[in-house]
């Protein structure tokens, strides 16, 4: 009896270490295929995946997709150094890539895919192109916080009277591009000071849906988040928004900062010409196109293409001018952690 | 191998301990090659330690104190101490008073009991905490994370104590009795002393899981270091701040190693006389029997039922609406299944050395050896993430982001559920066959795979299912060292957990509840067997 519990323990083990090996390998580990086109991308997966699929069927050159997310893969890029298999970097905010444009990973992108971009959403240093938008925003739920009591900048939100009403999710490259937004405006030490603020008066949660849903719960009055996770529940069920109302901060205030995903080709590339005709494709017309099609509700900024309609257009957000690339992710880092937030 | 010299000294040494109930078989002569594979396992898992020091203090010791002794280390110290002082005692309280009741009462069902009080630990804690706020937004921050942990982790205080009550002979009682203390006064002075190793040694596991939780704290927004690194982790890579908060949850992870110990006495209760030990008398719950029956149900109620019940839900919920995506599923199950056996392969070929050492040449080194595997091994999974992130970034960079990684951090992790397990089975692998194979001229090597193995293969195997399981619901280790692009049962329910959305996670919860269930069978056979 004993021997034959065992014997049957032994079959499943065996069957088990079948399935595990067999569908490990099928779903599996990263590895690069040779013949694809490699893309890191820390973008919204369907977002990528739409644009991959319009362009294979377009080019016919084959993609292969990493996914990951900003930090995370910027850091992952500089760690594979010029060893790294990637050939396209596309990020939802730009410190990561200027994280792997200061390591000098980044090959110079061409004149044609830049002049696809209006000139004020590509940085200085040419060296990586805007792909897509977003932009700050406040959410806030009208019966808790009357549409008159708003803060007039994001800057306010330090004061003490805003102690435990609004919150934010202070731990993703989200929240820290506004803040490096902030720190490229208006200097270290306003930024230091707001942080400060920060860390008495916020609360911090996971993520910006956590963020939006405790304010649309009554729990928080208002919460900095940015405008797509609103637009998508409110175009779904509702269900996490429907007590809220967005509030723009406009007036070139670090609250309307408008955040940049960028994309560039690796100087390591091993595919530099199928590298560029994927920028080239996603920042053209048709490529932006399926960027609004895909309803990530997110800003599109290929010249000549219109974004959902239901977003405010970009260029009415009176955004605060700031050169993409001096945004900078590690200072942040440094910043945030020295004000007890990370 | 000659093997006549190792059977003389062998014979020697049995005529010099006589009263040896289970002769020791020792030997002078060690082999090289298991003695080199123990001390490089040992290696492999204090590594990771060694690293982690290592990243902590290489921006320079000024930076490192600049990063250490700030207002949030102390805030996230705080925040940690706090859980562990609030949570332990409450484990303790729910341990040792269910197991009280199941085993030293008149409580009807006890074996109905003794299983439903340890399926808790078929419902990974992250997966109750999600129940819980799905449904009460209001379960956060302390009290929140102290009512879900406590739940979940009452079992590792109710298994031991259980079991030693189970053992426990009244014959003891009867003589306290005699010499005239009170019921009270006997169950204080030989009852409690008796289960002071059960109790410290379930209240240190639940500390350890307690510092190394990361999934029900962050979902309840209570940080603690482990949630601050894999924060800091996510903004910073393997960056000196990440590092040095690591450090601090190992010299903690360590302290509650060496505090365990003076707590859990010094005191041998041993039998004098013959015969067996006797059976306990069950005490009369009487009028009480209804209230005991009321909160054996309240805790299994809200550990477990309303849980699962909210995990079936949300399932339904998604299966109507069909949310329910079968490949994804599909997927994340296989790579789970797949990671988890070859975890378990890996820990228990990994485990097999040391154990065999002990066995068969104890000896200081060896006793030393097993100690580190343990003492590494408490360490939570976001330190031994952190670490060999680090380790292959710098020193290995083609194991990096692959399943081999992932592997050899579930081995350090869950090796000692292996090395307990072919300890058991090794004991029961009587050394004379071992010998009589021996004196047949069969070499060491041939005596193990011919012998030895086929005897101790159960138990083998039983660690195997212990370290798959443990694997299946690993979530901190998983989300740093998972290849990217591979998503397992527990790191695809926590993207969707993460973003509130209840009912694309719902089917990857039940999954692992429903790879998890096992375990509690398992388990409970270890009660069972203590008679």
């Amino acid at each position: 009896m004993r021997r034959r519990t065992f014997l049957t323990g032994l079959g499943a083990l065996g069957t088990m270490g079948l399935v595990g090996c067999g569908s490990s390998k099928s779903d599996g580990e990263y590895v690069a295929d040779p013949g694809s086109l490699q893309v890191y991308s820390a973008q919204h997966e369907n977002l990528t995946k739409a644009w991959v699929e319009a362009f294979t069927a377009a080019t016919g050159i084959k993609v292969q997709i990493r996914k990951g997310n900003d930090a995370s893969m910027g850091h992952q890029i500089v760690a594979e150094g010029s060893a790294s298999p990637a050939d396209v970097f596309l990020t939802e905010n730009s410190p990561a890539m200027t994280l792997v444009e200061r390591n000098k990973l980044l090959a110079p992108l061409e004149e044609e895919t830049r002049r696809q971009v209006p000139a004020n959403l590509t940085p200085s240093s040419k060296a990586w192109t805007a792909i897509a938008a977003r932009s700050t925003v406040l959410v806030y739920n009208p019966s808790k916080l009357p549409k008159a009591d708003l803060p007039k900048s994001l800057m306010d939100l330090a004061a003490p009277e805003w102690k435990d009403r609004w919150g934010c999710a202070p731990g993703g490259a989200d929240f820290q591009a506004i803040v490096a937004g902030m720190l490229a405006g208006q200097g270290e030490q306003k930024t230091k000071d707001w942080l400060g603020g920060l860390k008495t008066n916020a609360r911090a949660l996971q993520n910006n849906i956590a963020t939006m849903k405790s304010v649309n719960a009554g729990e928080l009055p208002c919460g900095v988040i940015y405008h797509y996770y609103w637009y998508r529940d409110q175009a779904g069920t509702k269900e996490g928004s429907g007590n809220t109302a967005l509030h723009y901060f406009r007036n070139q205030d670090p609250g309307a900062f408008v955040s940049l995903s960028g994309g560039a080709v690796l100087a390591g590339s091993k595919k530099p010409a199928e590298a560029r005709k994927f920028l080239a494709y996603v920042t053209s017309k048709a490529g932006q196109q399926v960027l609004v099609d895909s309803q990530s509700m997110e800003y599109a900024v290929g010249t000549g293409v219109t974004s959902t309609p239901a977003l405010p257009p970009l260029n009415t957000l009176q955004a605060p001018p700031v050169d993409p690339f001096t945004l900078n992710s590690d200072k942040v880092t440094t910043l945030m952690t020295d004000a007890g937030i990370l | 191998m000659p093997a006549s010299s190792d059977l003389r000294v062998d014979a020697v040494i049995r005529y010099d301990e006589p009263t040896a109930a289970v002769p020791v078989v020792r030997s002078t002569r060690t082999p090289w090659y298991v003695m080199l594979a123990a001390i490089l396992l040992a290696a492999l898992v204090v590594a990771p330690v060694l690293v982690v020091f290592g990243q902590a203090t290489s921006a320079g010791s000024a930076e490192a104190s600049r990063l250490l002794f700030r207002p949030r280390t102390a805030e996230l110290l705080r925040n940690t101490l706090l859980l562990v002082a609030l949570t332990v005692p409450v484990t303790v309280l729910l341990g040792c008073g269910a197991a009280w009741l199941v085993e030293r009462t008149t409580l009807p069902g006890p074996g109905i009991w003794r299983t439903l009080l340890l399926t808790p630990l078929a419902i990974p804690a992250f997966v109750s905490s999600y129940a819980w706020t799905s449904m009460l937004p209001s379960v956060q921050g302390l009290g929140g994370a102290v009512f879900v942990t406590a739940l979940a982790y009452y079992p590792f205080v109710f298994l031991p104590v259980a079991a030693l009550l189970r053992a426990l002979d009244q014959g003891h009682l009867d003589a306290a009795r005699s010499l005239g203390l009170t019921g009270l006064g006997a169950m204080l002075r030989v009852v409690v002393p008796l289960q002071r190793p059960a109790v410290a040694g379930g209240a240190l596991l639940v500390a350890l899981h307690l510092l190394a939780e990361f999934g029900v704290l962050q979902m309840m927004q209570y940080p603690t270091f482990t949630t601050a690194i894999l924060q800091q982790f996510a903004v910073g890579f393997s960056n000196a701040a990440g590092s040095l908060l690591a450090a601090v949850l190992v010299v903690l992870c360590l302290g509650f190693l060496v505090v365990e110990v003076p707590l859990r006495g010094h005191a041998r209760i041993a039998r004098l006389g013959p015969g067996s030990g006797q059976r306990p008398v069950a005490h009369r719950l009487g009028a009480w029997t209804v209230p005991a029956l009321a909160a054996l149900a309240a805790l299994v109620g809200l550990a477990v039922m309303v849980p699962a019940a909210i995990v079936v839900r949300w399932l339904a919920r998604a299966i109507s609406s069909g949310a329910v995506e079968a490949g994804p599923l599909l997927a994340a199950t296989g790579s789970s299944i797949g990671l988890s056996v070859l975890a378990g392969l890996a820990a228990t070929l990994a485990a097999l050395p040391g154990a065999w050492l002990l066995h068969r040449y104890p000896s200081r080194l060896a006793a030393v050896l097993e100690r580190v595997t343990y003492v590494a091994s408490a360490l939570p999974g976001v330190v031994i993430g952190l670490a060999l992130v680090t380790l292959a970034v710098q020193w290995a960079r083609p194991v990096y982001q692959t399943a081999a990684l992932a592997v050899t951090a579930y081995t350090v992790l869950f090796l000692p559920r292996a090395m307990v397990a072919w300890r058991s089975g090794l004991a029961a692998a009587p050394t004379e066959l071992i010998e009589a194979s021996r004196s047949l001229g069969v070499s060491g090597l041939g005596t193990f795979a011919r012998v030895v193995l086929p005897l101790v293969l159960p138990s083998a195997l039983t660690g195997f299912v212990l370290v798959f399981l443990a694997t299946v619901t690993e979530l901190t280790a998983t989300l740093l060292l998972a290849p990217t692009g591979t998503e397992t049962l527990a790191t695809a329910f926590w993207s969707a957990s993460d973003e509130l959305d209840y009912v694309a996670s719902a089917p990857y919860a039940a999954a692992m509840i429903a790879l998890s269930a096992p375990l509690t069978l398992l388990l409970r056979r270890q009660i069972l067997d203590q008679r």
